[in-house]
């Protein structure tokens, strides 16, 4: 293909090449708003028809690592439109290191999801034929009082004699939870491979004032992950917790 | 168009709106509002990813087809939602679904 620099012979400008980019990766991320919408449908109508499981289910959630995940991705969000900006204004350096910070904050963030899913199989919330929702109480960390857990234990026997297929409605919740930020995590994993390749361009100058389009579009990308997270937090983590 | 350049403070003034948001929604879910716990979650989580997809994705800043694309997208999501919802909850509650409900609703 025909290419002067960084044009491609099909457009005029620069100018018209990034907003043809732009727009073509915001009919992508329109695929994956119906994408994740269908996902999240499908949370809230077991979550109406299973609110106990699903309840109960919510309320094992760490709201402590959950919320510091969720400052991180907003950090990490932050960082990455700075990055744009040093593109903008012809920092090379701080593209540099703005798209380093967002790559350790997106790792940070994966990190602490792969503590969260071990502590899931620590706890027998894994859906399969070893899950057991009784097996713990609704709070799976050190150092509870034990008044809290009492009452958490009783809370959740009040939920198994509502519910007695509390169950097999809770592993449809786990099923949901690992589905969804499984899903999360895969598109924070391919950002984290798209953040690596600007890096090394980066490292290279190849972001300007005038061609930076790369910068933004991934930006795009990991903006978006970023607001699917937003709504993840509260519907998987903080439903239930007003009991 | 995509040749305004979005200033640092804008991004940080987002930036701490957004961790408002989260100190907010973490507040509210311990807060008894009965059936308006979900709809305030919901509400903060739509301002905030407003707030993303106008400055962090420069929607505001951007070709109006692409504001276009963003809008639709939206409202076709919208479409789907609620037609698919309107189903739902209007069909009968089977007795083993109702059982399982009766603990918070009742």
């Amino acid at each position: 293909m025909h290419r002067t620099g960084e044009l491609y012979g099909h457009f005029e400008t620069l100018e018209q090449q990034k907003e043809t980019a732009t727009l073509g990766m915001w009919i992508f991320l329109v695929t994956e708003v119906l994408f994740f919408g269908g996902l999240f449908m499908t949370y809230t109508i077991n979550r109406r028809a299973f609110s106990t499981a699903f309840g109960i289910g919510s309320n094992t959630l760490d709201i402590g690592l959950g919320g510091f995940n969720t400052v991180v991705l907003i950090m990490s969000s932050l960082t990455m439109a700075m990055a744009v900006w040093s593109a903008q204004v012809g920092r090379k350096k701080l593209v540099s290191v703005f798209l380093i910070a967002t790559l350790g904050l997106g790792t940070v963030f994966l990190g602490v999801k792969a503590i969260e899913y071990k502590q899931k199989f620590d706890h027998h919330l894994i859906p399969g034929h070893r899950f057991d929702m009784k097996y713990h109480p609704a709070h799976p960390m050190a150092g509870d009082d034990p008044k809290e857990m009492a009452l958490e234990k009783e809370e959740v026997d009040k939920a198994f004699a509502v519910d007695p297929d509390i169950n097999a409605h809770g592993q449809l919740y786990f099923s949901l939870y690992f589905g969804m930020t499984g899903l999360h995590a895969l598109h924070m994993i391919v950002g984290a491979g798209l953040l690596i390749w600007l890096i090394r361009g980066s490292f290279r100058g190849r972001f300007t004032p005038q061609y930076n389009t790369p910068v933004e579009i991934v930006g795009l990308y990991w903006h978006f992950v970023d607001i699917v997270w937003i709504y993840l937090f509260p519907l998987l983590y903080l439903i239930d917790r007003h009991r | 168009m995509s040749k305004h350049i979005v200033s640092p403070v804008v991004y940080i003034v987002i930036f701490v709106s957004l961790m408002l948001g989260t100190g907010i929604t973490i507040w509210a879910a311990f807060q008894n509002f009965g059936k308006f716990n979900i709809v305030i979650a919901l509400a903060i989580a739509t301002i905030k990813a407003t707030l993303v997809i106008l400055y962090f994705m420069h929607a505001r800043y951007s070709a109006k087809r692409t504001q276009l694309v963003i809008v639709c997208s939206v409202f076709w999501l919208a479409i789907m939602l609620a037609l698919t919802l309107s189903d739902y909850t209007t069909r009968p509650q089977q007795g083993r679904w109702a059982s399982a409900n009766t603990y918070y609703h009742a």
